[in-house]
């Protein structure tokens, strides 16, 4: 722990941190390009340049050690002087054309030669001239501007894992750019435009769209997949502008995957903006909520409450499936499911379906074994935090599933569900390695669970936990990874078949034969609705998606922008997540909904506000008032042991970009798709 | 200098390592432990260029990153920094011109001027006769006797407007001479000849002080 001083001031500061860090510490700014709190060292911008006592010139700060007794000034004439020089160096081939840079408003750049810029030029030379670089559909590049600081060089090799960005040429010539200028073919790519300090690489399907001064911004949670990614949500007018990324060291750290930050565009497509009503010629019609109401409610007040089912998608909030759970119970169904993809997991214990180790358990693991899951397209941070764990230490990765690149070297164990019999009997290879870690992890994805055996491995999960030693007092390594945002929320208010009630197979059974009358499908896409012709289908939600379709009724409800709501993540962290904009039309906060029509049906739910509705989800369900705290549950038996099925075991995703209604609808990530599938270039440009 | 710019528009369909340059690989490798040896990439470039005419082509920067275990970006990165590595295809004559300070103060604009009126190229460029392309390149590391050509792999040390067109001459007319300095210089020493110790007399009576 050396102790130095900065500027007069003593701090003192962990082995191994640097000047730059010291002085952070002491409160001391120091202006910098290259330098980055998650990314390697490069020492390549000279900005950060400090004055140390018995230096013969400034030092680099971001590059030179803490050591014990050193003297740090950052205030003399010669610092201030030597980053003068600096700045004007990087202005000698920065263009000056500010006014017309997306990065305008938020260009460290433009920031610091605010302090260290000449007011006027000494070059009178020509400035030179890079040629555009192709990077894919959400990467725009300006390389004239660019001041070779490698933050993106260095993110992409070491936290994406595709090293394929990199500086050609040398001196003067430098120039970023992809191996024969291919597409980035990373899921955490465009985090490269929030890290380039410059306007070099901007985003382009935000190109030209808003200054950030004109945008209002709100702190939100990200839905695209169960992470629960923490995230700013930049709104002007009716229309969300872009999405950015928070800083949370135990979740997303600043990092967010390109779904998160563009499916956004998709929000403002294929909306369902008024009620609809399926006519007698089988078109949906658009209709008033009045209207909408008239024939649903007798409807649903005629009917038996065993002849109602309701499914809860999977980006909803708590809320919403709180009230709709509440609504059915007065309405006297049992059946209700927020498992609309068949996953065999059960409500209890809680510890059966949590991520108990933690996103940041991550950097403790010493060996991990993933089951049926991709975590690249699944959960593209937690990957990169995986990737980082092995970069430092090298532990064993075992993958169990469809074969696929996780950007670190795993030891493939193939696709049969045998396989998890014998590393559950503690013989196979593998199961030696875990058993031998201190604190090794297990990640089971959906790909195993949502199968017609899910059960039978989600019990094999808890007998390899068990035959390795992953749990102790201080360590839990049983993990699962949901994909639905929705799910670990609905999972703790049991948002799952009450007594008697029918899960979401039995329901679709149910319906075909005629036994279910009316389905409730709550933003549920993700299912074959050819079960449900013969049934009354009710959908609510925000796209004309799969299920709006197959809906008799539709009734117009808010995307996770557009209302206040608590998230639960698959750490079952709870997190809230804020309104930025208005729905669109005539469409409605989803609890306002059920509110509303609950009363038309003779059974009220009672809430008549948020708040109201949330004092009674929190009554119910208490730990959902303690906010950002992962859970640490008791650990107990889940899981029903049974014969596996003879398939092969797959991951559930087969496409990162298109994985819900909203990205579905997003132009943005069709491109994107579509330059995954063919790594093709993009001859839009 | 996009990557269309540096490297050849005409690339071969594939790149193998001949038997010479397999045996001339694994004695590199050799000099690094299995985990280190990307450091080879240096060597392997230029086994490449010496096996396919004076340039890399894209394939054999593929191949070295296999080899090596190495991100392709990463040895392209290489490849590009040093102006010894050729990525475009090079005439039989290879001009490497000096153009650093001590070099230029003694004359290497008159050396890049000469070759440009001889064959009517520029840094960068190769002869219409397809026999000499001409770089001009940073300190080749010989400055005592500047101005520098380093022809192939050989040094030209001492040259002027005059020497250089000679020089031209003789290549186009089929021969290379010896390389060296071309006022017959021997190693560094001045070009007036030995001045070391001379002034020393044997019996100067300074001498012994």
């Amino acid at each position: 722990m050396p102790k130095l001083t900065v500027n007069g001031t003593e701090v003192e500061v962990e082995d191994g941190a640097t000047v730059l860090q010291a002085c952070e510490e002491a409160g001391v700014e120091v202006p910098r390009f290259c330098y980055h709190d998650r990314l390697s060292i490069a020492g390549n911008c000279r900005m950060c340049l400090v004055d140390m006592e018995r230096a013969p010139k400034p030092v680099a700060s971001c590059a030179m050690p803490a050591g014990e007794g050193m003297v740090i000034s950052t205030e003399t004439d010669r610092v201030k002087q030597a980053r003068e020089g600096v700045m004007e160096f990087l202005l000698v081939n920065h263009p000056l054309d500010c006014p017309i840079c997306d990065q305008g408003g938020e260009c460290d750049l433009q920031d610091q030669a605010m302090g260290y810029g000449h007011d006027c030029s000494r070059y009178s030379e020509n400035k030179r001239a890079v040629s555009e670089k192709h990077m894919g559909p959400l990467i725009k590049t300006v390389m004239t501007r660019c001041i070779h600081c490698t933050r993106c060089v260095r993110f992409s090799t070491e936290v994406a894992g595709v090293p394929e960005l990199g500086a050609i040429g040398r001196g003067e010539n430098v120039e970023i750019t992809t191996y024969l200028e291919q597409t980035l073919a990373s899921e955490l790519s465009a985090n490269v435009i929030d890290l380039c300090p410059v306007g070099a690489l901007t985003s382009r399907p935000y190109a030209f769209v808003a200054r950030p001064w004109e945008l209002t911004k709100v702190e939100s949670v990200d839905v695209m997949d169960a992470m629960g990614a923490n995230i700013r949500i930049d709104a002007r007018g009716s229309q969300v502008m872009r999405v950015l990324p928070r800083l949370h060291e135990d979740v997303n750290e600043e990092w967010i995957g390109d779904k998160t930050r563009y499916a956004i565009d998709g929000l403002k497509r294929q909306r369902l903006d008024k009620p609809y009503i399926r006519n007698a010629e089988g078109r949906l019609m658009p209709a008033s909520w009045d209207e909408a109401f008239a024939v649903l409610a007798p409807k649903m007040k005629k009917l038996k409450g065993a002849e109602m089912a309701a499914i809860a998608g999977d980006q909803l909030d708590a809320e919403t499936m709180f009230a709709l759970k509440t609504f059915f119970h007065k309405l006297d169904s049992p059946h209700i499911d927020c498992r609309q993809d068949g996953a065999k997991i059960s409500a209890k214990p809680r510890s059966s379906y949590l991520f108990n180790s933690t996103i940041a358990g991550i950097d403790d693991a010493d060996a991990i074994l993933i089951i049926g899951s991709n975590p690249r397209i699944e959960a593209p941070v937690l990957n990169a935090r995986i990737r980082r764990n092995y970069l430092h230490s090298r532990l064993p990765v075992a993958h169990l599933g469809a074969s696929a690149d996780l950007t670190y070297p795993v030891e493939y164990l193939g696709d049969d569900v045998g396989q998890l019999e014998k590393i559950a009997s503690g013989k196979h290879k593998f199961a030696k390695i875990l058993k031998k870690a201190k604190r090794p992890m297990i990640i089971m994805g959906m790909g195993a669970l949502r199968r017609a055996d899910g059960a039978a491995i989600h019990a094999l999960g808890y007998q390899i936990a068990e035959q390795v030693g992953a749990v102790s007092k201080d360590w839990n390594g049983f993990n699962m990874l949901h994909l639905a945002a929705s799910r670990v929320a609905g999972l703790d208010m049991g948002f799952v078949p009450q007594k008697g009630g029918k899960d979401v197979a039995g329901i679709r059974k149910a319906a075909a034969k005629g036994e279910i009358k009316l389905v409730w499908l709550h933003g549920a896409d993700e299912m074959d609705m050819a079960d449900f012709a013969n049934s009354f289908v009710v959908y609510v939600g925000h796209h004309g998606d799969a299920g709006a379709q197959a809906a008799d009724i539709i009734l117009p409800a808010a995307a996770y922008t557009e209302k206040d709501g608590i998230y639960v993540n698959f750490e079952g962290r709870v997190q809230m997540g804020a309104r930025a904009v208005f729905p669109p039309g005539e469409a409605r906060e989803d609890w306002a909904i059920i509110r509303a029509l609950s009363e038309r049906a003779g059974c009220s739910i009672g809430f008549d506000t948020l708040d109201a509705l949330r004092s009674a989800l929190i009554e119910a369900v208490p730990h959902l008032a303690e906010l950002d705290a992962p859970a640490s549950e008791k650990w107990a038996k889940f899981g029903r042991a049974g014969k596996l099925l003879d398939q092969p075991l797959t991951s559930a995703l087969s496409s990162y970009h298109m994985s819900c209604a909203i990205s579905r609808s997003s132009e943005t990530m069709a491109a994107c798709h579509l330059a995954a599938q063919s790594d093709v270039l993009d001859a839009a440009e | 200098m996009s990557i269309e710019s540096i490297v050849a528009e005409q690339q071969p369909d594939s790149f193998v390592f001949s038997a010479e340059s397999e045996a001339e690989i694994k004695r590199h490798l050799a000099k690094y432990p299995e985990e280190r040896k990307q450091s080879a990439v240096m060597p392997l470039l230029d086994i490449a260029q010496r096996q396919h005419d004076n340039w890399i082509p894209m394939k054999a920067i593929e191949e070295i990153a296999d080899r090596l275990d190495m991100p392709k970006m990463r040895v392209l990165e290489v490849a590009s920094f040093y102006t010894m590595y050729n990525l475009k295809p090079v005439g039989k004559w290879f001009f490497q011109v000096c153009g650093t300070t001590p070099c230029m103060l003694r004359g290497s604009d008159d050396v890049i001027r000469c070759i440009k009126d001889k064959l009517d190229i520029s840094s960068g460029e190769t002869s219409a006769c397809g026999q000499f392309s001409m770089l001009e390149v940073e300190c080749l590391g010989a400055c005592v006797n500047a101005p520098i050509i380093q022809l192939n792999d050989d040094f030209y040390e001492d040259l002027d407007y005059q020497s250089t067109a000679a020089l031209i001459d003789q290549l186009q007319a089929g021969e290379q001479p010896p390389h060296g300095s071309v006022i017959n210089r021997q190693g560094s020493e001045a070009s007036t000849g030995t001045t070391t110790l001379k002034t020393v007399k044997k019996d100067s009576k300074s001498a012994g002080k």
